[in-house]
């Protein structure tokens, strides 16, 4: 799968939260945190994060999901993967 | 009259095969409407029957989808009725608790705000998620393990509706799911009525669901021989007393109740619709699935809830019945009745709803609770529809064809609901006057 740019992973998970919780996509910006600003609880999270995998190709390990808190944090995670092409 | 403390209905909310709230569900149940349906699954030729009373309106009109993926349709339709019967009541929009754990009050003149500390659930289902748990072994089967939905298990265990229905309006003093197969929500209202008077609650929420209109479940109680294979004819299937009835046409639905003590309904000005009585119950200790042919089970139940109501069998104007259209059931319910009030069957008249709702398992006993509610309250029993050639057998007064004016004055009715393993309940409602 090629590269996807910061805006294009932003969208993707913006749109998968919107299909999940019902989150409207304008609200999803890389500053949020998941729990604290879009009050979405931990098996969401779990759905959420098997959606990400399918859409941008990369494995989400479990203890990994536990330090995404935040929207940037899985853009970065998922931008490092598919550079990397590891979970290093 | 007894000193316990008397508990008053102050809310009513369904959504049914004849309608998707109360009103439309009791103007099609007094035309003598039928909610039955053909199925239109594939291969359902390959099934022994093939209709059902399926919901009139789709729980998505009203849910939606992100939170409708994670409730099963028996979970969504309970929420549904509760939220009506919530509305029903004069009761404001619930409080919110975010993810923190943070509560959120309601908007101010927004109607009677409930301690939630003094507000229960009883929420039963005879089934639970059958959909979620069948539809997820299919993930699970074709997809592997990971993409089975996280929210599996809270969607198909039977207590689901009930702990939805507790977030949803923020009652701490209990949330309770009752589950005796067809009995479930007539033990509900039982167990609402108890918590009020044992002073465990103020507010109860109350009723039951089902949805398990599935492929598995036809062929289930199909290989029971329990259901009516009527498929020529469906809207013609469920017909209590009938001499031509062949069996029990399974319905979806949900229905809930707002009881509450009097005092505190009182105090609030609220409108009250009924009063709910009192309950009787009691086990057959027979067969897991027929009933004790002596009907002594079903007339203990009907004699024990007079008792808790403190009322006596000349007290009773109406019965609606548990009636499912079996050729067995039916006649030998009446022999109960006839049993438990002695000559006082004589002056009742007895309906059979479920010839037009068709049978909702766990949700049945509190459907049915809220049309004896309407039936006192509005002075008319709705008929039983189908009635063509009543049954030999029969010997008290089936109200058919029309419905009925009831007597002005105090009256009460029973509920019976009776569920495989034996569990025989009945609950009685007193017009308030």
């Amino acid at each position: 799968m090629a590269v996807a740019t910061e805006q294009q992973i932003l969208d993707g998970l913006a749109e998968i939260i919107d299909e999940i919780v019902g989150i409207d996509k304008s609200e999803v910006t890389p500053e949020k945190n998941f729990i604290d600003d879009l009050d979405i609880d931990s098996l969401s999270m779990v759905e959420i994060a098997v959606a990400a995998q399918e859409q941008f190709g990369v494995e989400i390990p479990d203890d990994e999901l536990r330090n995404l808190k935040t929207v940037q944090d899985v853009i970065n995670f998922v931008q490092n993967l598919q550079q990397n092409g590891a979970n290093a | 009259m007894t000193d316990k403390t008397t508990v008053v209905v102050t809310g009513l909310g369904a959504t049914t095969p004849l309608g998707g709230d109360v009103p439309s569900t009791w103007s099609a149940l007094l035309a003598g409407r039928s909610g039955v349906r053909p199925l239109e699954w594939d291969g359902v030729e390959e099934l022994p029957v093939r209709f059902a009373a399926q919901l009139a309106v789709d729980p998505a009109e009203s849910i939606p989808r992100p939170q409708l993926r994670r409730l099963d349709r028996s979970q969504a339709i309970a929420l549904i009725a509760a939220r009506e019967a919530w509305g029903h009541a004069g009761f404001a929009p619930p409080v919110k608790r975010n993810r923190k754990g943070e509560i959120e009050q309601p908007a101010p003149d927004t109607g009677f705000v409930v301690d939630g500390d003094r507000l229960g659930v009883v929420v039963s289902s005879g089934i639970g998620g059958l959909h979620t748990a069948l539809n997820s072994y299919d993930v699970y089967k074709e997809k592997g393990w990971s993409r089975v939905s996280p929210f599996t298990v809270p969607m198909l265990m039977p207590n689901g509706a009930s702990g939805h229905v507790g977030i949803e309006f923020g009652a701490m003093a209990g949330s309770h799911a009752l589950v005796s197969a067809c009995a479930s929500s007539g033990e509900a209202v039982g167990y609402a009525i108890d918590m009020i008077r044992a002073g465990r609650a103020d507010v109860v929420i109350c009723g039951g669901t089902e949805s398990c209109i599935h492929p598995l479940q036809m062929a289930s109680f199909g290989a029971m021989r329990a259901m009516s294979t009527r498929n020529e004819e469906p809207q013609r299937a469920s017909r209590p007393y009938d001499k031509n009835r062949d069996g029990f046409v399974l319905g979806e639905g949900a229905a809930v109740m707002i009881l509450e003590s009097e005092e505190h309904a009182r105090a609030r000005g609220a409108e009250i619709h009924a009063i709910a009585a009192g309950c009787g119950y009691s086990g057959d200790a027979y067969d897991i699935v027929l009933p004790d042919p002596s009907g002594g089970g079903q007339a203990k139940a009907m004699r024990r809830a007079l008792e808790d109501a403190g009322l006596g069998a000349d007290d009773i104007v109406h019965v609606n019945a548990h009636a499912t259209s079996t050729p067995a059931g039916d006649v030998a319910e009446l022999a109960s009745i006839k049993a438990a009030l002695g000559p006082a069957a004589e002056r009742i008249t007895v309906t059979g709803t479920k010839s037009m709702t068709g049978h909702l398992l766990g949700g049945a006993g509190a459907l049915e609770s809220v049309i004896t509610i309407l039936t006192l309250r509005e002075g008319v029993v709705p008929p039983t529809a189908n009635l063509e050639d009543l049954d030999d057998e029969v010997d008290l007064d089936i109200v058919r064809g029309e419905p009925r004016p009831m007597p002005e004055g105090p009256a009460a009715a029973l509920n019976n609901s009776f569920g495989f393993g034996g569990h025989n309940v009945s609950v009685v409602f007193r017009r308030a006057v």
